[in-house]
């Protein structure tokens, strides 16, 4: 039989390596078995796909395309460029293959309620439009700083029904966000779904969710054989909690030639305030995993900073954790400002705005281009679109609006 | 030779005598390391039978507002596990029998290294330890190292626990069985549990290990109440609240630690 390497995690008990697991408190563990159980149970099921994948291409849009990004090839004058455009999904972020696949699964237990944390507004967006669309009412909690600097994005959630707590607690981003989402779910344990956003938490959800993003891997594997006749020799993306990343690696994982690179916020810069927890975090847990973490020598998480609000967590996905120990995936990071200036360059020469997130990417590869051989193929995540973050972009360039 | 087991002795004592013990918590280092140092050392006199001592936490996923901030205010003044473990030296210096067991998070356990919190257990003569986020599925962490070391883990059994997977919690834990009196976050009302008393009687049925009940006691009323099943009621957040109030009235330090005590006392007395 020949053996799967880097598709036999999680184990049973839902650990990667020595990360993962799951750390919540007592109340909780009897729900996450009960969603580890049901998710089993149906992610199999014919019917459950075909539903899944039906609404990844009426509603969502996919396959959403591969593109060749010729100027941007052209002026880098190093590898072959190509874009895998989730930008173009509806909500305009890769997020909703996710909340999707999770809404279809909480309906499947019945569950009346769906909560979810926010950080950047696109996981809550799509976690709210996915609950419009299936008429359930929906709690999403968003950190106070992230929902003054993503205003657009909490007025969209509102529009579309959802109710918005502003989390004041901690250092009001993403990870207290996703704090209030626990405390919500221990009390409403019973008719309630939480939706995670990302490779995080506990059992069964780096997992399941990684699934559910995988048809962007998938999808581009098909596509480049299409254009080029072969495998890309890159995959590129970048990482906060690591969804996206995940999902375009992972179907590659066993292609042994097939090389990944992850791109951490440096933020401010590693030395100063920032988000690279690979880079810079040491050994913990954190929302129900073990994994690196941004921590002080007591063992406190520390506030991350990243002028991406979607890449602003203090841990990364358990899964990404052990892929850099077995090195299958190169953890790299960029600045505010190389992404600051990625964006820009991406909007002048390629007419596509893409969100802060992936700009880091793309700051990446505009960094390493020039030493890489023009017949190679790069595939460079572009998960988000850029409209929600103008305003960002505007005050760091001193412009008023 | 392993530390005399006062957590057993506490429980043996308080059967003997048909009571319900008194089970205080409060954040180490709350408002700072003095202060607290003045309530806990004053604890005992006041009616409580078994100190929870809780270990700050930036990110305490399991606690309400009173408790968060009481967090917060303990690791701005640059509280930490080593200084906690220093404040309950201090303690042991003066008494020596009043069980006294650590609550609180995995992470900062995790990061001073499980040897190491082992040893000054040991040293300092702590009873026993509560992680919230530590459940059965972890118990290679440090609930076995624990155990191995005599010393007790006590694990959390709440409303969503039905019998097998009580029978699994139970399986490695000692000292006291936590129940969680609600589905819910610290602080909050347990009242919207109606069947809580059946569901004490049925754990009983299970295990042999006192039953603690926590979360949400708030008042002399409840306490009484609860009192008739428990072996032991555990009150946290309306206490820290006192100190909330205290600080809030700007209080100093003797007349915060009186009022705070005061509280205490009059909750311990309806047992």
């Amino acid at each position: 039989m020949k053996r799967n390497t880097y598709k036999s995690v999680p184990d049973i008990s839902g650990h990667f390596g020595k990360y993962g697991g799951r750390f919540v408190a007592e109340t909780l563990v009897p729900l996450i078995l009960e969603v580890e159980k049901a998710y089993k149970k149906i992610k199999k099921k014919k019917e459950f796909i075909k539903e899944f994948k039906k609404y990844l291409r009426d509603y969502v849009g996919r396959p959403s395309p591969l593109y060749y990004a010729e100027n941007l090839t052209k002026k880098l004058k190093g590898p072959k460029i190509y874009f895998k455009r989730d930008e173009l999904n509806h909500t305009g972020a890769h997020k909703i293959n996710n909340t999707l696949g999770q809404i279809l699964l909480a309906k499947k237990m019945m569950k009346k309620r769906i909560i979810a944390e926010t950080g950047a507004g696109q996981h809550g967006v799509a976690t709210a439009t996915v609950c419009a669309l299936f008429n359930l009412p929906c709690t999403i909690y968003m950190g106070e700083v992230d929902y003054k600097r993503q205003m657009p994005n909490v007025f969209r959630m509102r529009l579309l029904g959802a109710n918005v707590e502003k989390v004041k607690s901690g250092s009001r981003t993403l990870k207290d966000a996703m704090n209030e989402a626990l405390r919500d779910w221990v009390t409403n344990v019973k008719d309630t779904f939480y939706i995670i956003g990302s490779v995080a938490g506990p059992h069964p959800y780096p997992e399941m969710v990684r699934d559910f993003q995988s048809v962007i891997g998938d999808e581009a594997k098909d596509q480049i054989k299409k254009a080029e006749g072969k495998l890309p020799d890159f995959l590129i993306a970048c990482v906060g909690g690591g969804s996206n990343a995940m999902g375009l690696f992972y179907p590659f994982l066993n292609d042994r030639n097939v090389k990944m690179i992850a791109v951490e916020a440096a933020g401010e810069g590693l030395n100063k305030k920032h988000a690279a927890s690979i880079a810079k975090g040491q050994l913990g847990v954190l929302h129900g995993s073990k994994t690196y973490i941004l921590q002080d020598k007591d063992g406190q998480i520390i506030e991350p900073h990243s002028i991406s609000a979607g890449l602003d967590y203090p841990g990364i996905g358990p899964e990404h954790a052990w892929l850099k120990d077995t090195k299958r995936v190169k953890y790299v990071s960029v600045t505010d400002k190389e992404a600051l200036e990625a964006f820009q360059l991406c909007t002048k020469i390629e007419g596509i705005i893409p969100a802060l997130e992936p700009s880091h990417a793309l700051a990446y590869l505009i960094k390493k281009a020039r030493k890489i051989p023009k017949n190679k193929i790069i595939i460079m995540n572009m998960c988000g679109r850029g409209d929600k973050d103008i305003f960002t972009v505007a005050k760091k360039l001193k412009i008023n609006i | 030779m392993s530390q005399e087991d006062l957590l057993k002795k506490k429980f043996d004592e308080l059967k003997k005598k048909k009571k319900c013990g008194f089970i205080s918590f409060i954040t180490a280092g709350d408002p700072d390391f003095n202060t607290s140092y003045k309530i806990l050392e004053k604890l005992p006199e006041s009616g409580v039978d078994i100190i929870e001592l809780g270990m700050p936490f930036s990110d305490p996923m399991a606690d309400g507002p009173v408790i968060q901030k009481a967090n917060d205010r303990a690791i701005k003044n640059k509280m930490n596990l080593k200084k906690t473990f220093g404040l309950i030296k201090k303690f042991r210096k003066k008494n020596k029998i009043t069980p006294l067991v650590l609550m609180g998070y995995y992470n900062p356990i995790h990061k001073f290294g499980i040897k190491n919190f082992i040893n000054q257990i040991n040293k300092n003569k702590v009873n026993g330890v509560i992680v919230v986020d530590l459940p059965p599925e972890e118990d290679n962490e440090l609930c076995l190292p624990i155990m191995k070391n005599k010393i007790h883990f006590i694990k959390l059994a709440t409303p969503t626990t039905d019998k097998n997977r009580f029978k699994k919690i139970i399986k490695n834990s000692s000292g006291f069985i936590y129940y969680v009196s609600i589905t819910g976050i610290t602080g909050a009302n347990y009242k919207s549990n109606m069947n809580l008393e059946g569901e004490i009687k049925n754990l009983k049925k299970l295990t042999k290990l006192p039953i603690a009940v926590g979360f949400g006691i708030k008042n002399k009323k409840d306490v009484k109440k609860l009192s008739r099943n428990a072996d032991a009621v555990v009150v946290g957040s309306s206490i820290i609240k006192k100190i909330e109030e205290a600080l809030k009235k700007k209080y100093n330090k003797i007349k915060l630690t009186n009022y705070v005590l005061s509280y205490i006392r009059n909750l311990s007395s309806s047992l």
